[in-house]
């Protein structure tokens, strides 16, 4: 979503400088590609994503159990969704998880990530800990920390001066914290990735002006580094709010959207009215209403903050 | 001179170590113990026993077949991506046709689209073609859903070839399919190897297409095998750690072997 505006941008590049070109001689059309060099891969996408997309729309007004041909219904699914106690506070748990994944994460990776930009000597040993997490699959993760979690043999069974004797599975304060807590152990480490990438990118330029003007490191940190990662936050929040919205596997695996339906979130609903339920009808309505959440999210987002006019970071510099 | 050492940043990050790192220990040290010196002793106490079984005993519940239906989904996802996707690339880069710019739009567009999204229509599609439990029926849509990225890292890597090189190219009268070959795959080494280790990892850590699209043990993957054994054996906690860990030891192989790309590649997805 956010990568696309970054780079939408170097992609319109050489197309608008060609046209300031001088009248094109030989040698710029000579050895184009035509469009057809894109076609296999365009096919192949369009068949198995944005085919799959369209129906899924159409399949929202069916109903389907899976066996038997769909039979369209109309509104039926959407209207039994709005009335659905499930379905209304799996959006509200969605949301909630997305906004504490959003408001966990932001400052521990910026802080993390300005960090590992430095040139402290332990930094690289360090680094390579952080990245462990990001090469294990959600579903390593999260059996990971089932076992860990375990209320008989994990660590709250140790350390019960910090977890009491409570199953940290059977309330739904202390399943959301979990939840909470084992998208930022996962993923923390990739936006700590993304702000050190954008922070080795501040001009030293900037710093150096402001040691002369006598500008603390806090000073220097809040009035150049952190306008500097503007754009990277965006990115960055953009893709915690898309992965929060989309979160899966973690709630099948830790928490199968229990105690209850207490942590029953839009994405792990769809795949149990659809897969589990056999009414795929319901289940496309819900996955729907995802795509559509995300996409309006990430628009206002983009939007809100100015990102889609790029304003520049590089202010000042020059 | 950069700024001098941050000790408020720097002790974060120590905390932080401990919050990732003693995880891992734990894991790891689990994995070497018996069942039941981790039952008496606890997970964050230091073994007393040491133990291969666990290891033994996850590949007697089938891990071995799961390794290799893995294996056979990364390696043929990895083969589609790079037969698609560098034509593909190319033609963003050099082609000025409306077609084409159509093209990249739609591929920037499904950036956004999660697999959850797709994957009730893609059950009735895989169904439909006869292809519902069987490992073709998940490399296809886990393929499909690795392009956009693909398309995106390989095509910026391609805009780092000088234009001179092209023109001087065109001066002889070259062919694109000749500069394809001749120029630019050969200079865009360094992207194709990003979007080869990006699509591994996809492939390896896929789940969703997996769980819905097949269903017997000749189809599982390492995933989904993970998912099973523990809802079978939840309570054998070394065993299931066991298997937690070799499920990442060939990610970890690739990563000791490609950090490079594939750090540059992750980072890359910051933008700037």
């Amino acid at each position: 979503m956010t990568t696309q505006i970054t780079s939408a941008r170097p992609a319109a590049g050489p197309r608008k400088g060609a046209r300031r070109r001088p009248p094109a001689s030989n040698a710029t059309k000579v050895g184009r590609p035509s469009f057809a060099w894109a076609l296999p891969a365009a096919l192949f996408f369009a068949l198995f994503a944005i085919a799959p997309l369209v129906m899924v729309a159409v399949l929202s007004f069916m109903t389907w159990d899976g066996i038997s041909s769909p039979q369209f219904v109309g509104m039926d699914n959407w209207s039994r969704l709005m009335d659905d106690p499930v379905m209304l506070n799996s959006i509200w748990l969605t949301l909630l998880l997305t906004v504490l994944g959003v408001v966990i994460q932001t400052p521990l990776s910026i802080v993390l990530g300005v960090w590992a930009a430095g040139n402290q000597r332990n930094r690289a040993v360090l680094s390579v800990i952080y990245f462990i997490p990001l090469l294990l699959s959600a579903t390593a993760v999260s059996v990971l920390w089932r076992a860990l979690l375990d209320p008989n043999f994990g660590i709250p069974a140790e350390a019960t001066w910090l977890f009491g004797d409570g199953n940290l599975f059977g309330e739904q304060a202390t399943a959301i914290g979990v939840l909470a807590f084992v998208s930022t152990w996962q993923f923390t480490p990739f936006h700590t990735l993304i702000y050190q990438g954008a922070a080795r990118a501040v001009p030293e330029v900037l710093y150096q002006a402001a040691e002369i003007d006598g500008a603390g490191r806090y000073r220097q940190f809040f009035h150049i580094t952190l306008p500097q990662l503007r754009n990277s936050m965006i990115t960055s929040m953009i893709l915690m709010i898309v992965g929060g919205l989309t979160t899966f596997e973690t709630v099948l695996i830790l928490t199968q959207g229990g105690p209850g339906t207490d942590t029953t979130i839009s994405a792990y609903y769809m795949y149990d009215k659809a897969f589990q339920g056999f009414d795929f009808g319901t289940g496309s309505a819900i996955a729907l209403a995802l795509v559509v959440a995300a996409t309006i999210i990430s628009l206002v987002v983009v939007r809100v903050s100015g990102y889609d006019k790029m304003r520049s970071t590089m202010e000042g510099v020059s | 001179m950069r700024r001098r050492p941050n000790y408020l940043a720097g002790a974060g990050s120590l905390v932080w170590l401990f919050v990732v790192g003693l995880p891992l220990y734990v894991m790891l040290a689990a994995t070497l113990r018996t069942r039941q010196d981790y039952a008496e002793n606890g997970p964050v106490s230091l073994p007393d026993s040491f133990t291969l079984d666990n290891y033994a005993g996850a590949f007697d519940s089938g891990f071995g077949q799961y390794f290799v239906n893995t294996l056979v989904v990364t390696g043929c996802v990895i083969g589609i991506v790079l037969l698609l996707v560098p034509p593909l690339a190319y033609a963003i880069v050099r082609s000025r046709g409306r077609t084409t710019s159509a093209i990249f739009r739609l591929f920037l567009l499904g950036l956004a689209i999660p697999a959850q999204a797709v994957i009730v229509p893609m059950f009735y599609l895989i169904s439909e073609a006869g292809l519902y439990d069987n490992l073709l029926g998940v490399i296809l849509p886990t393929a499909a859903f690795c392009l956009p990225m693909s398309a995106l890292i390989l095509s910026g890597s391609m805009r780092d070839i000088s234009p001179e090189l092209y023109e001087a190219m065109a001066m002889d009268g070259a062919s694109p399919l000749r500069m394809f070959f001749q120029l630019v795959m050969p200079l865009s080494r360094g992207g194709l190897s990003t979007i080869v280790v990006f699509s591994a990892l996809q492939a390896w850590n896929g789940f969703l297409f997996p769980l819905v699209l097949t269903q017997s043990d000749s189809t599982k993957v390492v995933t989904l095998g993970l998912y099973n054994f523990q809802t079978e054996h939840g309570i054998d906690i070394p065993g299931l750690l066991g298997a937690v860990v070799l499920s990442m030891v060939p990610i970890l192989l690739v990563y000791l072997f490609a950090r490079r790309a594939l750090v540059r590649g992750l980072m890359g997805v910051g933008g700037k």
